[in-house]
């Protein structure tokens, strides 16, 4: 057996890769089962009320039509505190879209046609549906998304800031954004007794299995949940969502198994979406650029079913020196469908802020802003006082000046004309936590040298599953084509979602621990395995409390070149330039995939992507793809990652930091900034589309 | 969906007589509006007429030096068509500025001009629409309509047309071929939209059972010192690729001694119809073709503009889009 010392960091394609382009992988509504039914749901058409009457009459008469559910006559749910997913329980209606009834037929047609048949009487209330600065039902919030307090201080902030020489005071805003992962949600669920089986679209099946279990009554060990392929989630998918609930409920009812996919457009508004943001900065510096004062107050609105609360300012707790902070949020409740994580939620739009921030201070300073940046990099968390396991900021922006030709820059805005396009550049820092979750995992050896290991963990199209073969050979010193690695189902050891960059570090330390013992189970065992095979399983509960005494993130820097057209207030992106410090990287090819992923989620965050809350209505208006724009591959013409090699021994067995996110976060912010550089226009409001700089350019 | 019948008739004259006889037949082609209209409950057909493979394929050279472009023919075959590339590159531009490579591959010149509106209350059946339900009230003019007309619009709808492809047609004086129950017509494509006014369920002057079969381009401008004609079409967009104009303008310029010889000049993104401007033509004819002269004609054409809350941006990026395209066609004469 040849020894492959490198599988771990090596550029490995994905191990699903052909199933999925030959279409052999099979997604949560792509398992078939000969006798399944199919449902679809009548979302409700307003934002606040009651139902007062369902008419489901006219859509039974067609004889594929099985069952139209209501609230009227779905079976009870146990509560949970998710309450968008006590579906079909009351006559309540807490926003547009909720979904109010079910149709079930046999046929996908039949139960679409059936759905629009339903005929529903409300009597409506008066809804609530825009936020604003002043919104009178702002409060703040004792705890915001991730569980941390709403409120921060630290020193005299209103004291140091109202004597500071240098004083910045500015509002920016982030509408409210979609994930649409390719793959819509979807589930698949089928009954036994008291069993339920669900195919899942989700990022975690054990959240998803105990959710279910508490809603139906049952045990936690009757619900089987398998999420073996996952078309992507961005953070819509981590917990369990109504189509789950709404299949495994039909397929009660109807004593068969029953699929259901959330229409596209149904998804904006039953899946959750990154909220809009207020977020008010002030700062105050010496003429060196240094802080002395920093608040960051946001502004934000949450949903009558939901208690999440964008934690936009946790950015401004980690990234500068500020002697004298405040990071606050206020929070409105409003009738619109709930708000819920979105990639780097918290981050990606408190850095957009934060950063273009910095960007205003260091030209009001007079510094360039990858100096000013240096000059303000703690030694120590500002906010915790903990010292960081590895903070190499530093190195990401001089490493990314240098890669990008940042040296050559003129930092005079609005001056670089070519022909009728105007040239700029901008920088701005990313910044992730390390979350690390306990997991369990195990693996087999057979004596043919072949090993299996298992491990609930979610591949939502990141290569997860290929970097833990990875980290199990490494472990093993075992070839990758002798590793076999079984995820995506509530039978394999529970592990926790794929949700806040945490989950390759999560699962992987179980497998890693794992795999090292059963190692050295064979080598204790003469370098043999015996007929019967050799059985190692881990759980890392104790193991991931270590490391708690320092600040974990990861970092990173963002440089960006625009154009903009001045006949047409245009911006086109020229280049996109990522360096990361992110402990070790595992799989380059993957990793590379992760990150520039992310820039280019930010890169439509940054100049096109937003939804409109209609305050007729109360729902949002863009429900496609036509609508809701995201990036193109027209949009995106030279886009790199990179990353340094950074050491931290304080993280996990392979020294990992998480990826999923930290790409996303601070390229908004970025590219403004380059707007800035190019035209002299700062913009503090996203997205930047012609109608935002067109009226500069009269 | 509802369920609907399909034919596919042998010649066009069964084609006509099928969905003349038949009040809820729409005729089908590429498909790539219609089916997107029926999933969403917009589009209700009874009966489809495939015409796709009528024998409406051709692109051919007319008697006159001009160019007979069959409806059937597809996106993508016509903006890669030699004659068009070398005489007509604004309907090259133009075809290839609208949707992806896969629903140019897909759509047809005639289904193209015949699309529908991409107003968000429209293709929303749980919302009132004047255009979808006649009499049930326009919400976009309170609601999301920053992509809306400030043109010829009225208080009953503010959609606008998105075919990049007719905007380009208009600035080139093409004219539409049509066959129908009593016979064969033909009008200018500037005359084949109506603006909305009372009546905005109808899009254009085509009555029920009427079939675009060809669309007829007049020989291409020639300008003074150069062979290729000086025309361009130019889209501005909120992406690189992919999303509709928020304003578009086909412009055709022949500049002789200075002085403007021949302007046509279509916006679009502006009306329910490519807004073909013939003030600002009329104002530039014989005059000096400098940048002032450009900006008070296209100027004299926006005057008509009623923008809402959200679109008024339109006005100032159609009046500079439009100047800049002329004054970089003048600069090339």
């Amino acid at each position: 057996m040849t020894t492959m010392e490198h599988t771990l960091g090596a550029s490995i394609a994905r191990l699903e890769s052909r199933a999925k382009v030959t279409g052999t992988a099979r997604y949560a509504a792509e398992y078939v089962t000969d006798d399944a039914l199919y449902a679809w749901p009548v979302p409700a058409g307003i934002a606040r009320g009651e139902i007062t009457a369902v008419h489901t009459e006219a859509a039974m008469t067609d004889p594929a039509v099985v069952v139209v559910l209501t609230h009227q006559n779905a079976p009870r749910l146990h509560p949970v505190e998710d309450r968008t997913l006590t579906l079909l329980q009351s006559s309540h209606i807490a926003h547009r879209g909720q979904y109010i009834a079910l149709a079930v037929a046999t046929s996908l047609e039949a139960a679409r046609s059936a759905a629009g048949a339903v005929l529903v009487q409300y009597k409506a209330d008066h809804h609530d549906v825009v936020l604003a600065e002043d919104h009178p039902g702002l409060y703040m919030p004792e705890e915001i998304d991730g569980l941390w307090p709403g409120t921060r201080e630290h020193g005299d902030f209103d004291t140091v800031y109202a004597t500071a020489e240098i004083r910045t005071d500015a509002v920016y805003t982030t509408p409210p954004m979609h994930n649409h992962p390719m793959e819509p949600h979807a589930a698949t669920a089928l009954w036994d007794g008291d069993a339920l089986t669900v195919y899942d679209s989700n990022q975690g099946s054990v959240t998803v299995q105990h959710t279910l279990a508490q809603l139906f009554g049952i045990d936690a060990g009757q619900v089987r949940v398998v999420s073996e392929h996952v078309g992507g989630g961005f953070g819509s998918k981590g917990t369990a969502r109504p189509h789950v609930v709404l299949a495994a409920m039909a397929a009660r009812v109807v004593g068969r198994p029953v699929k259901l996919a959330v229409p596209r457009n149904h998804m904006p508004a039953v899946v959750g979406h990154r909220a809009p943001t207020i977020q008010r900065i002030r700062i105050g510096a010496g003429r060196d650029g240094c802080i002395q004062a920093l608040a960051h107050e946001v502004v934000t609105c949450t949903s009558m079913v939901g208690r999440f609360v964008e934690a936009a300012a946790l950015p401004s707790r980690v990234m500068y020196i500020a002697p004298n902070s405040r990071t606050a949020h206020r929070v409105t409740r409003l009738d619109i469908p709930a708000p819920s994580w979105m990639r780097a939620p918290g981050e990606c739009p408190g850095m957009f802020a934060l950063e273009s921030a910095i960007d205003e201070l260091a030209y009001v300073c007079g510094i360039d802003p990858v100096e000013l940046r240096i000059r303000n990099d703690p030694q120590v968390e500002p906010d915790s006082g903990l010292p960081f396991s590895s903070r190499h900021l530093t190195e990401c922006l001089r490493e990314g000046a240098r890669r990008f030709g940042w040296h050559e820059r003129d930092p005079s805005p609005g001056t670089r004309y070519e022909g009728r396009l105007l040239i700029g550049s901008g920088v701005a820092a990313s910044m992730y936590p390390v979350v690390i979750l306990p997991s369990r995992a195990e693996v087999r050896a057979d004596p043919d040298g072949h090993y299996w290991v298992r491990v609930n963990a979610t591949d939502i199209g990141t290569g997860a599953r290929t970097v833990l073969a990875q980290i199990a050979a490494d472990a093993l010193t075992a070839p990758l084509g002798y590793v076999h690695i079984s995820i995506g189902s509530t039978d394999l050891p529970e592990a926790p979602l794929a949700g806040g960059s945490s989950g390759t570090a999560s699962w992987g330390w179980a497998v890693h621990n794992a795999c090292v013992r059963l190692r050295g189970l064979i080598e204790h065992s003469g370098g043999s395995v015996p007929a019967g095979g050799l059985s190692v399983s881990a759980d890392t509960t104790e193991d991931v409390k270590s490391g708690q005494e320092y600040a974990r993130c990861a970092f990173g820097a963002q440089f960006a070149e625009v154009q903009v057209d001045t006949d047409t207030a245009e911006v086109r992106l020229r280049r996109l330039t990522g360096v990361f410090a992110a402990g070790r990287i595992l799989n380059a090819r993957t990793a590379r995939s992760q990150f520039i992923g992310g820039m280019t989620m930010g890169l439509s965050m940054a100049l096109m992507e937003g939804s409109t809350m209609d305050p007729e209505f109360g729902d949002y208006a863009e429900r496609d793809f036509a609508s809701y724009h995201v990036a193109v591959c027209a949009d995106v013409p030279a886009i790199e990652a990179h990353w340094i090699d950074e050491e931290d021994p304080h993280l996990n067995p392979m020294h990992s930091k998480g990826i999923g996110e930290i790409g996303i976060v601070g390229t908004a912010a970025a590219v403004a900034n380059a707007v800035h550089h190019a035209t002299g226009v700062r913009v503090r409001t996203l997205p930047i589309r012609p109608d935002t700089l067109l009226p500069h350019f009269a | 969906m509802k369920t609907f019948r399909y034919e596919r008739p042998a010649d066009p004259a069964a084609a006509v007589t099928l969905v003349a006889g038949t009040p809820g037949a729409r005729y089908l082609a590429g498909g790539t509006n219609l089916v997107d209209l029926m999933k969403l409950g917009v589009e209700t057909p009874e009966l489809l007429v495939d015409v796709s493979r009528l024998p409406f394929g051709e692109v051919e050279e007319t008697d006159t030096g001009g160019l007979r472009i069959g409806a059937a023919v597809r996106g993508s075959r016509l903006a890669a068509h030699l004659l068009v590339r070398e005489r007509y590159p604004a309907l090259s531009q133009a075809l290839l500025s609208g949707a992806s490579a896969q629903l140019r591959n897909a759509a047809t010149i005639g289904g193209n001009l015949l699309q529908r509106t991409r107003c968000l209350y429209f293709q929303d059946v749980s919302k009132p629409c004047n255009k979808r339900r006649p009499g049930s009230g326009c919400p976009a003019r309170e609601g999301a309509h920053r992509d809306l007309a400030v043109l010829g619009a009225s208080e009953h709808c503010i959609a606008t047309n998105t075919s990049d492809l007719a905007v380009a047609l208009a600035a080139l004086d093409a004219t539409v071929h049509l066959t129908g129950p009593a016979g064969v017509r033909s009008l200018p494509l500037t005359d084949l939209y109506r603006l909305p006014g009372d009546e905005p369920e109808r899009d254009t002057v085509l009555r029920h059972g009427e079939l675009i079969t060809s669309v007829e381009l007049p020989p291409p401008p020639h300008s003074a010192r150069s062979r290729a004609p000086l025309m361009v079409y130019r889209k501005v967009r909120d992406r690189a690729s992919y999303a509709f104009a928020l304003v578009s303008v086909a412009a055709v310029l022949d500049v002789r001694d200075a002085a403007v010889h021949e302007v046509r000049l279509a916006f679009g993104g502006l009306a329910a119809r490519p807004w073909r401007a013939r003030e600002a033509e009329q104002a530039l004819q014989g005059r000096p073709a400098t940048e002032e002269a450009f900006v008070e004609a296209v100027r004299t054409e926006l005057s008509a503009c009623r923008p809402l809350r959200e679109n008024g941006y339109k006005l100032a990026l159609a009046e500079r889009l439009a100047v800049a395209v002329l004054a970089d066609l003048a600069g090339q004469g």
